[in-house]
């Protein structure tokens, strides 16, 4: 096992000490430097300020202040550290951090979580500064130990060496003479980018053989004593409340403990995971629907379109776009639909909850650790600090971990409090639960209509209709002038030189819970924005790739990946016969990437994506290896959802999708064959999580314009094609 | 119930009613938890298992169905193609959250134990059973062409 954090209240000195098998290095920022001089102040766990822990084995832990999900988190923040203590890559190990805000906070959120793409961006020189303290610190035990001075020793690959004598002493070596010694307080340097070793190298994944061989351990693999598991029947349609129910037969079911009624439906109570999914099938349940979202999602389109008539809020401006409109011969004017999209991951959703004498204690994949902390908190009534979160690997997230209202920890809590045991409770969501469960990518309305005039475009107008992600949450001050960015994100601020635009926000209302969806409103306005660009590029005669670039004058870092993702598809030969090429670029997250897919017409009548070229430039690159992964796995996600992705609402409000019998997902005979290129760069390195997603949407869309003439602007393509 | 099972070499008497998935006796009441839940009806292949040599779906597979038959679990998978899978699967770090990975080398064990050249529509069709959410399928692709490259040498 690992070694704990000490989570009751020491001195510091104490606390340093630690044990003499492990070495907890406090990595002080700047802010909290006086703090940490302070050095007989008596500290608890919240102010370890860890992010590295060595051990006598001469290992190193890396401690996670963002969840691991397989965006390759770990592997990324372990790299930074590594780095700078210039350790050995094979002596590195990471693992989640505790929940606490003071020391993992998220710079760009001001709480601890993980989302946005986030992840090294707000770390890169955190982690960095964690591997150099360290460092310096096992110098100056090695210093004192040997009697010499600091400045003589050098470190390479896990070894410190002193250059006068030939000394040598592994990491390992030095944790008990450095467990006694104060952490440095100086500044440390920390290296210059043609210094790295470890940064931008293919580093082998930290987690990869755990996740191969059936170690790793998510929340649905925790079996504690006396563990009870709960499933939750829930409304069947966004809003309904249980209005009576009649459990004679769930409780006949064996294994099933318990039924209670909570906030959230109804739980049952058993001894195993089948018997308490068993025990809900025999629930019967009368349902008040008075509150209930009982529109059909042909009906919202309805709704949305309607909206869209009288028209939004303005969100971006140039030029006198309505002279333009009326006054252009050449429009172009197109209507996209964009359905719900549920995020499904892997793992479906799973809370361990327990509450015994005061304190509860979490084991689950918390994304938003601060908030999941503060909700528990509320409902057994206790101080956040008495909930103890262990994260755990999550099976998938895509934004579905990350609710604003922590709804998933909320209802764990709920479901173990209800149950009146000092015993841990599993809550466990069956794939239904999860599909019909709501927090979908939001609707989405798009009305466009631009015009051109002798091989230029002139004027772009674009009106959306949506549903607010942040509205009613505690991310709501993201709102500006009434604009959710996340509405508009891509769309308000789309970077072709078009002299007349505008962009209109209509802000829709609906009974149905939305939320961030991998890319969030990229998932949409890349696809509107990059269908018509590309479409007025055809219009006017422009070849797409340069076309778009010379409209991107002031932005070469757009213009860039274009240019290069260009010469990727050619230097493959030209497409065989039956098939099309189609480029998108899209900035998203801090980011740029542009992708070429190879697209023909299937034997299902469906496009059949053979390849995509993808170039991306997200700053310096920590772990080239990584980022391919994810934008491999952001094109196959952005795919799925462009081809077969719908949630819809029948005639009442129920969801008509279950499983992935009729939630259909993409299955490796629709992979294409990717190839990546990441662009050198001294920037800050910024996400990789979800920007290969946004592209590849219209990538297909206008390669398929362009080999069928159909333009697709109702999504998905499942649902155009076969209607 | 008192059913007798043979898991991973060993034989196993487990109390559960004879309804009861494998998937579950293995996760629960074995506390094999490599075996992964992903959607309980035989969609998704998180939940492969070997019986009697092939790769089936634990999650559908009711325990009174296979009393008395070997079943192996991702746990105890050790064939010499086995080992070869987990090499490759290592070597090009084809896991992203993991979750699926269980179920997608028991799949590739399989399709390889039976098919030592396998093209890419011999994976595609034996692979598609397989939901990945995070789309390794490339890797997944390249790994299974490696590891059989590995067998041949
Ligand atoms: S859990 Fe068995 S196939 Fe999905
Ligand atoms: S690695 Fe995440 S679902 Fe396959």
């Amino acid at each position: 096992m690992n070694d704990k954090l000490i989570d009751k209240p020491v001195s510091r000195r104490t606390f340093l000490k630690g044990t003499s098998t492990s070495l907890v290095i406090g990595m002080y920022l700047p802010m909290l430097a006086s703090k940490s001089a302070t050095a007989a102040q008596p500290v608890s766990s919240a102010t370890a300020n860890a992010f590295i822990k060595i051990h006598a084995n001469n290992t190193v832990t890396v401690l996670s202040k963002h969840i691991e999900f397989g965006q390759g988190t770990f592997t990324g923040l372990a790299t930074l550290a590594a780095e700078e203590l210039d350790a050995d890559w094979s002596q590195i190990r990471a693992e989640h951090a505790p929940a606490d805000v003071k020391l993992y906070v998220n710079s760009l959120f001001g709480i601890q979580g993980t989302g946005g793409s986030t992840a090294i961006a707000s770390s890169y020189l955190t982690m960095r500064k964690a591997g150099a303290h360290a460092k310096q610190w096992l110098k100056q035990a090695a210093a004192k130990l040997w009697q010499v001075p600091v400045e003589r020793l050098e470190v390479n690959r896990g070894i410190i060496f002193d250059k006068t004598t030939g000394k040598k002493a592994t990491f390992g070596d030095l944790v008990s003479t450095a467990a006694g010694m104060d952490s440095p307080t100086a500044e440390v340097m920390l290296k210059t980018p043609e210094q790295f070793k470890l940064i931008g190298r293919d580093l082998p994944k930290l987690d990869t053989a755990d996740k191969s061989s059936g170690n790793a351990q998510y929340t649905m693999d925790v079996h504690l004593d006396d563990m009870v598991v709960a499933t939750v029947a829930h409304s069947p349609k966004f809003g309904g409340t249980v209005a009576s129910f009649d459990a004679t037969n769930t409780l006949k079911v064996k294994g099933v403990i318990d039924v209670k009624q909570i906030a959230t439906g109804v739980a049952v109570y058993a001894t195993s995971t089948f018997a308490a999914i068993k025990g809900r099938r025999e629930l019967k349940i009368q349902w008040d629907n008075s509150k209930a979202e009982r529109r059909s999602s042909k009906v919202l389109f309805n709704d949305f379109h309607q909206s869209l008539a009288s028209s939004g809020k303005v969100a971006g401006e140039r030029g006198q776009i309505k002279d333009v409109l009326s006054q252009s011969e050449n429009t172009i004017e197109l209507s996209y639909e964009f359905p719900y999209l549920a995020h499904a991951p892997m793992e479906p959703l799973d809370v361990v909850v327990q509450h015994k004498n005061g304190a509860v204690t979490t084991w689950f994949g918390s994304q938003i650790p601060t908030i999941d902390q503060a909700t528990i908190a509320q409902v057994f009534g206790v101080k956040p600090e008495k909930v103890q979160i262990n994260t755990l690997l999550a099976g998938g997230s895509f934004g579905r971990r990350t609710t604003p209202d922590s709804g998933l920890a909320l209802e764990a809590a709920l479901v173990t409090k209800a149950f009146e045991k000092p015993v841990p409770v599993k809550l466990v969501w069956t794939r239904e639960d999860d599909i019909q469960g709501g927090r979908y990518r939001p609707m989405a309305v798009h009305k466009v209509k631009a015009t051109y005039e002798d091989n230029n475009i002139l004027g772009w107008q674009q009106e959306v209709a949506t549903q607010s992600i942040v509205a009613n949450s505690p991310f709501a001050g993201m709102i500006q002038n009434g604009i959710d960015p996340t509405s508009v994100e891509g769309a308000h601020n789309q970077p072709y030189a078009v002299p007349h635009f505008q962009v209109n926000l209509t802000d829709m209302h609906t009974g149905v819970p939305v939320l961030w969806w991998r890319s969030v409103g990229h998932t949409h306005t890349g696809y509107v924005v990059e269908t018509l660009i590309d479409t007025l590029l055809e219009k006017t005669n422009a070849d797409p790739v340069d076309g778009r670039v010379a409209l991107l004058a002031e932005y070469p870092r757009e213009a860039q990946v274009l240019v290069s993702v260009k010469k990727m598809a050619e230097q493959a030969g030209k497409p065989a016969v039956g098939r099309m090429r189609g480029v998108a670029m899209v900035k998203s997250f801090g980011s740029y990437v542009a992708q070429i897919a190879e697209v023909s017409k299937g034997s299902d009548g469906m496009p059949k994506v053979h390849r995509v070229w993808c170039a991306v430039d997200c700053g310096v690159a920590v772990n080239p290896n990584v980022i391919r992964a994810q934008i491999e796995g952001g094109i196959g996600y952005g795919l799925d959802a462009i081809l077969h992705g719908e949630i819809t609402l029948a005639d009442g409000g129920d969801v008509n999708q279950s499983n992935f019998h009729n939630y259909p997902v993409l299955r490796i005979n629709e992979m294409p064959e990717i190839e990546v290129e990441i662009i050198k760069s001294a920037h800050a390195p910024t996400g990789v999580g979800e920007v290969g997603v946004p592209p590849i949407g219209p990538a297909v869309a206008n390669a398929w314009r362009r080999l069928t003439g159909q333009q697709i602007t109702r999504l998905p393509f499942a649902k155009s094609i076969n209607t | 119930m008192t059913i007798n099972i043979k898991v991973n070499g060993v034989n196993k008497e487990v109390d559960v009613t004879e309804d009861t998935p494998l998937l579950w006796v293995l996760r629960d009441e074995l506390k094999l938890t490599g075996t992964k839940f992903g959607c309980g009806m035989a969609m998704c292949g998180a939940c492969t298992v070997h019986i009697d040599g092939s790769a089936q779906r634990s999650c559908t597979m009711p325990i009174a169905g296979v009393a008395n038959r070997e079943i192996t679990t991702i746990e105890a998978v050790s064939s010499k193609t086995a080992n070869a899978i987990k090499a490759a699967w290592n070597e090009l770090d084809v896991p992203q959250c993991g979750y699926c990975q269980s179920g997608q080398i028991m799949s590739a064990v399989d399709l390889l134990t039976k098919n030592s050249t396998p093209t890419d529509s011999d994976i595609d069709a034996s692979m598609a059973g397989n939901v990945c959410r995070c789309a390794t399928y490339s890797r997944i692709r390249k790994a299974i062409h490696l590891a059989a490259d590995k067998l041949k040498e």
